[in-house]
């Protein structure tokens, strides 16, 4: 509308004149473009805000607000400042949609986001044609690193191979694998199939005997049928590969049915542990980050969290936070907004504060981002407040280990950018 | 095999309780739809609504206040609500009052997420109703059969009032003929005020008695709104018994299918809706409805 009225009022003979004089003038004089430079570098951030990733999302967003306006505080990038544009990615078909627009219109220098990999797979579609750097910070699913990897995508979030290997070192060696009976409950959709498939294999490799896997629909909100089976089938142990809102609901249900199997799972947010709450979180889980990591980087980021949000930050704030000052430590060690610098400086393997004991860094054939995770259980301290009723653990690792050992090969996950 | 066919009976006994939950909000669906001709897609929204009061409630006031005043709180915004809104639209197309319930519904949601945030809020069961009642190779979660009680004793305190009391005289007459109903002095302007407070408050009942169990969280009421309408769909429009039935049936099969084969367990309840309108389109017992015809 505004546009309209604005070609109304000026008079389209004018408008065309000088919208022709404005583009001789970008042609012959570049020096009017560069006296621009004090236009705002542009990010991107797309995540899910509603539906059952939701409260990821809006933790996301918290966390790449905050890296900005640091920056900002702190100078901008190359004398400019940083603005973010946030908007709710929605499904694959908003994103991708939102992404093009985001790159044509608003010519975005960098996407930051993502949580669902279905999403983000469409939003790196987006940015390998027009070239733009993307660090994604919540898609686990192997294949996005593996036969759908792209030059332009960065991953911020562990795959599920890395969740895994996470949660499967800890059954080791509280010996919950070998010779134990797992029985799994998946999310029926693209994230839980995959991880069944990678903790089916470790489980094989480790000599676990499998009983039996039931597919939940993800608008399954309600356990009790799945949990009498448990009951029925007493295996020696539970795990579960499901996902978001879910998580919290078989979380809450399986403490309801009194259930003392030992229960594990392959993927956890905090927001889902919080939103079990104290009396009802159970069960032993993999998790990337948490505000209890005693780095010293780390317990800084919680303070300044805390004071600038009035909460706790959560692992999914921490993924975005770390992803918008990556990209503003590429363009200003390379002096430069191009993604394909940014790209160059990221594989370069420039090792990066990531919030933990040891530093991270991404690998160059695939862009995973490496580095220590973490297992939580339920404390046993019944002072515990609503946020802090939970224990995590030593990283995972060992600082004896190599960081690798937790994601996959390149035989186990071939990526090659075109 | 006897082991086997107790954990049938079992799952068939955990269904009809499922079918119980569902029961409370498709009541109060069927109720507002039935006599105002309202269709409220935000029945869910009040559900949620209901759930974060107890949450917020209980931590001032203890959860037995909590439990007694959230239902309360809920059906008195659902009487503001009639009263504001929805008697603008009993005569008007219904396509408006769906778009409007569908608008409240959203409001409703982000409003949650505003105030609340996205995140789950922690609710755990009292801890006097923790536990599992045990007999034999049967058990269940004390918790769920106290729910059982409290939403059986809701929904025949429901079938009482609109069976054996005057105002539930008024109100099954003006679902058969309003203009009648008026032309004999009658108004049904009250009548539909207390309906809309049942209803939503009952969707509030259902929100508080579920908070434990499931997360609470802004976008719960579409989760079960679904399956509300089919449970209303599969038994008919105005048809108490009906709606009892369907829930029952719907709670059973989903049940039973969530045992033999998980991954369908969603998909059993539009299945059975599918059947039962090939069968018999009014729905179980539905009944005829000049102004639907």
């Amino acid at each position: 509308m505004k546009h309209k009225s604005t070609i109304s009022s000026v008079g389209r003979r004018r408008l065309v004149v000088s919208s022709s004089l404005a583009m001789t003038a970008g042609l012959f004089m570049p020096g009017i473009i560069r006296a621009q430079g004090d236009a705002p570098i542009k990010f991107g951030h797309l995540t899910p805000l509603t539906g059952f990733l939701g409260p990821m999302g809006e933790y996301a967003v918290l966390g790449a607000r905050m890296a900005v306006e640091e920056i900002n505080a702190a100078g901008g990038v190359l004398g400019r400042k940083i603005e973010l544009l946030a908007e709710d990615s929605v499904n694959p078909q908003t994103a991708s949609t939102k992404a093009q627009r985001m790159v044509e219109r608003d010519k975005v220098d960098a996407l930051v986001g993502e949580i669902s990999s279905a999403s983000g797979l469409a939003i790196s579609q987006v940015a390998a044609r027009s070239r733009t750097v993307f660090l994604q910070t919540g898609c686990n699913s192997d294949e996005l690193r593996g036969a759908n990897c792209n030059r332009y995508m960065f991953h911020l979030d562990a795959c599920n191979t890395m969740y895994v290997r996470t949660i499967g070192q800890r059954l080791l060696k509280e010996g919950m694998v070998k010779g134990k009976r797992w029985m799994a409950f998946t999310a029926d959709y693209a994230f839980g199939h995959d991880l069944f498939k990678q903790m089916s294999k470790f489980m094989e490799q480790h000599g676990g005997v499998f009983v039996s896997n039931d597919m939940i629909p993800t608008d399954a909100t309600e356990f009790s049928a799945a949990l009498l089976k448990v009951r029925q089938q007493k295996p020696d142990i539970v795990i579960s590969n499901l996902a978001g809102n879910q998580t919290t609901n078989f979380t809450k249900q399986y403490n309801e049915f009194g259930i003392d199997i030992p229960f594990a799972g392959a993927d956890m947010n905090m927001t889902s542990i919080w939103g079990a709450g104290k009396d009802a979180f159970s069960g032993t889980w993999p998790i990337i980050w948490t505000h209890q990591v005693q780095a010293p980087s780390a317990q800084e980021f919680v303070k300044r969290f805390q004071a600038r949000w009035n909460r706790l930050p959560e692992n999914q704030a921490v993924n975005d936070y770390l992803a918008v000052k990556m990209i503003a430590q590429a363009m200003t060690e390379t002096k430069s907004t191009e993604s394909d610098k940014v790209v160059e400086y990221l594989e370069s393997g420039v090792e990066f504060d990531v919030l933990r004991e040891r530093k991270g860094y991404f690998r160059p054939w695939d862009h995973q981002l490496m580095y220590e995770m973490y297992t939580v259980t339920p404390g046993n301290d019944p002072k515990a407040d609503r946020y802090d009723f939970m224990v995590t653990s030593a990283p995972v690792p060992d600082k004896s280990e190599s960081l690798e050992i937790l994601a996959p090969t390149k035989e186990e996950n071939m990526c090659t950018f075109a | 095999m006897v082991t086997e066919l107790i954990f049938v009976f079992q799952q068939v006994a955990n269904g009809l309780l499922l079918g119980v939950y569902y029961l409370l909000i498709a009541l109060g669906l069927s109720i507002i739809f039935s006599l105002g001709g309202v269709v409220n897609l935000a029945h869910g929204a009040f559900y949620a609504i209901g759930a974060y009061m107890i949450v917020f409630l209980s931590e001032h006031l203890g959860y037995g206040p909590a439990f007694v005043l959230s239902p309360v709180v809920v059906g008195i915004l659902g009487v503001i609500v009639e009263r504001l809104f929805f008697r603008r639209f009993y005569r008007a197309d219904p396509v408006l009052s769906l778009l409007f319930t569908f608008a409240l519904a959203m409001v409703i949601e982000q409003s949650l997420r505003m105030i609340f945030g996205a995140t789950p809020l922690p609710f755990a069961i009292p801890s006097f109703a923790r536990g599992m009642v045990v007999v034999g190779d049967f058990f269940y979660p004390i918790y769920r059969l106290g729910m059982l009680a409290i939403a059986l004793l809701a929904v025949a305190g429901t079938w009482f009032l609109l069976n054996r009391t005057a105002f539930g005289k008024i109100v099954r007459a003006g679902i058969n003929d309003p203009d009648m109903v008026r032309c004999m002095g009658i108004s049904l302007s009250p009548i539909l005020t207390g309906v809309c407070g049942l209803g939503i408050g009952l969707a509030g009942l259902s929100g508080a008695l579920l908070a434990p169990i499931t997360g609470v969280q802004p976008a719960m009421g579409q989760e079960i709104l679904t399956a509300a309408f089919v449970v209303v769909v599969i038994g008919g429009l105005g048809s108490f018994w009906g709606v009892v039935a369907a829930a029952v049936l719907v709670g059973v099969i989903r049940g039973l299918t969530a045992y033999f084969y998980p991954p369908a367990s969603e998909a059993s309840l539009y299945l059975l809706m599918l059947l039962v309108l090939i069968m018999r389109p009014r729905g179980l017992l539905g009944e005829k409805f000049e102004r639907l015809e």
